[in-house]
């Protein structure tokens, strides 16, 4: 079944196309990456998805209902949560109500305090933050900030989760972790779509690629035939294979 | 035996619930042995507490800088200038809080997708606004500019505004500790991420910002007697905006009590220095706030966890020394 579903979705910046024509599709249970040289409109199509900018033109589908006009927060309690590029945690306070904010706001139904309370432990303890529950959440690492993040879009109870460059910037064993952590959130039966610029993880994990530039779909297939499209090659995974060696 | 237990399962309630019992029963009783000087100093601090807990209620929370509080408090001073021969001084209290509650919502409606600076000039501009339309509506209605207010005994403002203020005060108590104020932080924290965890945020903002205006207004048309004589720039001074702005600054905005010291401390030397002092007050206070800003940038309320934290660090430091010992004894 198809979860999302994006139809000639097209986002212009003045007379720019930020995205172009993209047509897409998500199936549940799917980890699928979206990758593409910086500029591509990686970011700007999440967006999109989650209600931030409006489109230009085109549709989106989550669950078969179309998600025009509607507001972040509106998308989210219909279930499709997701973290952000530069880290938006809520600075002002401690990791635990962080999360709790997904708890209390990201579901249709009104949750009692108890049911979020719950919730809260349970989101923190699936990403490994149980410890630092009461730590303020900017005296932590990057690292752990996105575990905060993680948490609190799974505190929403979403059946989709967009992930925007969830390992940028993390050493190679925060990856292998970050790897595992995603898999790990697919096999609650999360469907997830993940923005990745680390090459490794988005092979390691994902079924299902697709490859933008400039805005435009160039290529999408399992990863064996995006690590042998040539164009993909010439615009994006031939750059890094040089400065990989 | 039943005593006992209740003490030490209620502990921190009754730590904290004594004392402001007595503060309470204090604040009371003063107009009994108080005089008049003082029931009056206590009026205009309990003003100044409404003001700058519902300010910081909505500001200090969700960072978004109104400079609102004298447009919605004028309302409620022109609230009893209107209506004070047609209605009873009681029934003109709630009227006066909802029509700045109302003002506050079509206000908010229009600016609150504004943000940061922008926001913070059009709650100016508000206030200069209000002045100029009740100027106009008053000279239609009136035929002249500025009134004189109906006097009321010093006793019943004082017991007015003490009800207002304790009722402001349960109110944001709970405000804040529920999910609205945790939108409102939320909001305060990171906007976007927010709206996308499901917080309606302008939905959010809007009520708010009106409900701390309806205090602000409830507080208006309280202290509209005590002034005998009103016109649009007396009722819409700007220092109505700035000095509850100033006060939770130096309370403290972090804490819910910080805004009441705030309030308080500034209240009583503002009547009492302003006096003494007319030239001197305005620069002393400047001073003090320079330097609550540059070192106690959580305020007065930011001290308690900071000698807590050192006091706790020193405490452990002992135990440690003492464990030492005890070491080295072995």
């Amino acid at each position: 079944m198809r979860i999302l579903e994006g139809q000639s979705v097209t986002k212009y910046f003045g007379g720019l196309a930020a995205v172009s024509k993209v047509d897409f599709h998500v199936d549940q249970g799917e980890i699928v990456g979206l990758i593409g040289p910086n500029g591509a409109g990686k970011t700007t199509l999440f967006n999109l998805i989650s209600g931030a900018l409006p489109l230009s033109s085109g549709e989106i589908r989550f669950k078969g209902q179309k998600l025009h006009g509607l507001k972040p927060h509106q998308i989210c309690k219909m279930g499709l949560s997701r973290t952000f590029q530069e880290t938006k945690v809520f600075s002002n306070m401690p990791v635990l109500q962080n999360v709790l904010v997904g708890a209390f706001f990201g579901s249709p139904n009104r949750v009692s305090g108890a049911d979020a309370a719950g919730e809260v432990t349970q989101a923190l303890e699936f990403v490994g933050l149980s410890a630092m529950s009461a730590t303020p959440v900017i005296d932590l690492t990057l690292v752990d900030q996105k575990r905060v993040e993680v948490a609190r879009a799974l505190a929403t109870k979403p059946e989709l989760l967009l992930l925007d460059e969830l390992m940028a910037g993390l050493n190679l064993t925060e990856i292998s972790e970050a790897m595992e952590l995603v898999t790990k959130i697919r096999d609650t039966g999360i469907t997830i779509f993940m923005v990745e610029h680390v090459m490794k993880a988005i092979m390691g994990i994902c079924g299902r690629i697709m490859v933008l530039h400039h805005g435009e779909q160039i290529a999408e297939g399992t990863c064996q035939e995006i690590a042998c499209n040539k164009t993909v090659i010439d615009v994006y995974l031939g750059e890094e294979a040089h400065a990989g060696s | 035996m039943d005593i006992t237990r209740f003490i030490s399962t209620h502990r921190k309630l009754l730590l904290v619930g004594f004392p402001l019992l007595i503060i309470l029963v204090f604040l009371a009783t003063l107009p009994l042995y108080g005089g008049v000087y003082y029931t009056r100093l206590l009026t205009t601090i309990l003003m100044y507490v409404v003001l700058s807990v519902s300010w910081a209620m909505f500001s200090g929370s969700t960072g978004y800088m109104s400079l609102a509080p004298a447009a919605f408090f004028g309302v409620g001073i022109y609230t009893t200038g209107f209506l004070q021969n047609t209605l009873p001084f009681p029934v003109i209290i709630p009227i006066g809080g909802l029509l700045s509650f109302m003002l506050a919502l079509l206000v908010g409606m229009v600016t609150l997708r504004l943000r940061g600076i922008y926001f913070t000039i059009f709650t100016f501009g508000l206030v200069v606004f209000m002045s100029e339309v009740v100027a106009a509506l008053e000279s239609e209605l009136f035929g002249r500019v500025g009134q004189h207010i109906n006097q009321l005994p010093g006793e019943t403002i004082f017991y007015a505004m003490l009800v207002t203020a304790v009722a402001t005060l349960l109110a944001i108590y709970f405000i804040r500790r529920s999910r609205l104020g945790l939108a409102m932080l939320s909001i305060g924290g990171n906007e976007e991420a927010a709206a996308h965890m499901g917080v309606n945020t302008t939905r959010m903002k809007v009520l708010t910002f009106a409900i701390s205006a309806f205090f602000m207004g409830l507080a208006g048309v309280i202290m509209a007697p005590v002034k005998v004589y009103i016109d649009p720039r007396i009722a819409f001074s700007l220092s109505y905006s700035f000095m509850p702005i100033l006060m939770s600054i130096f309370g403290g905005m972090g804490q819910f009590y910080g805004p009441v010291v705030g309030a308080a401390v500034f209240g009583y030397l503002e009547k009492t220095l302003r006096g003494q002092f007319s030239t001197y007050f305005m620069l002393g206070f400047g001073i003090i706030l320079v330097v609550v800003i540059l070192f106690l940038p959580n305020g007065i309320a930011g001290l308690v966890p900071m000698l807590q934290g050192k006091l706790s660090g020193v405490i452990a430091k002992l135990r440690k020394g003492g464990k030492a010992e005890q070491h080295a004894n072995t």
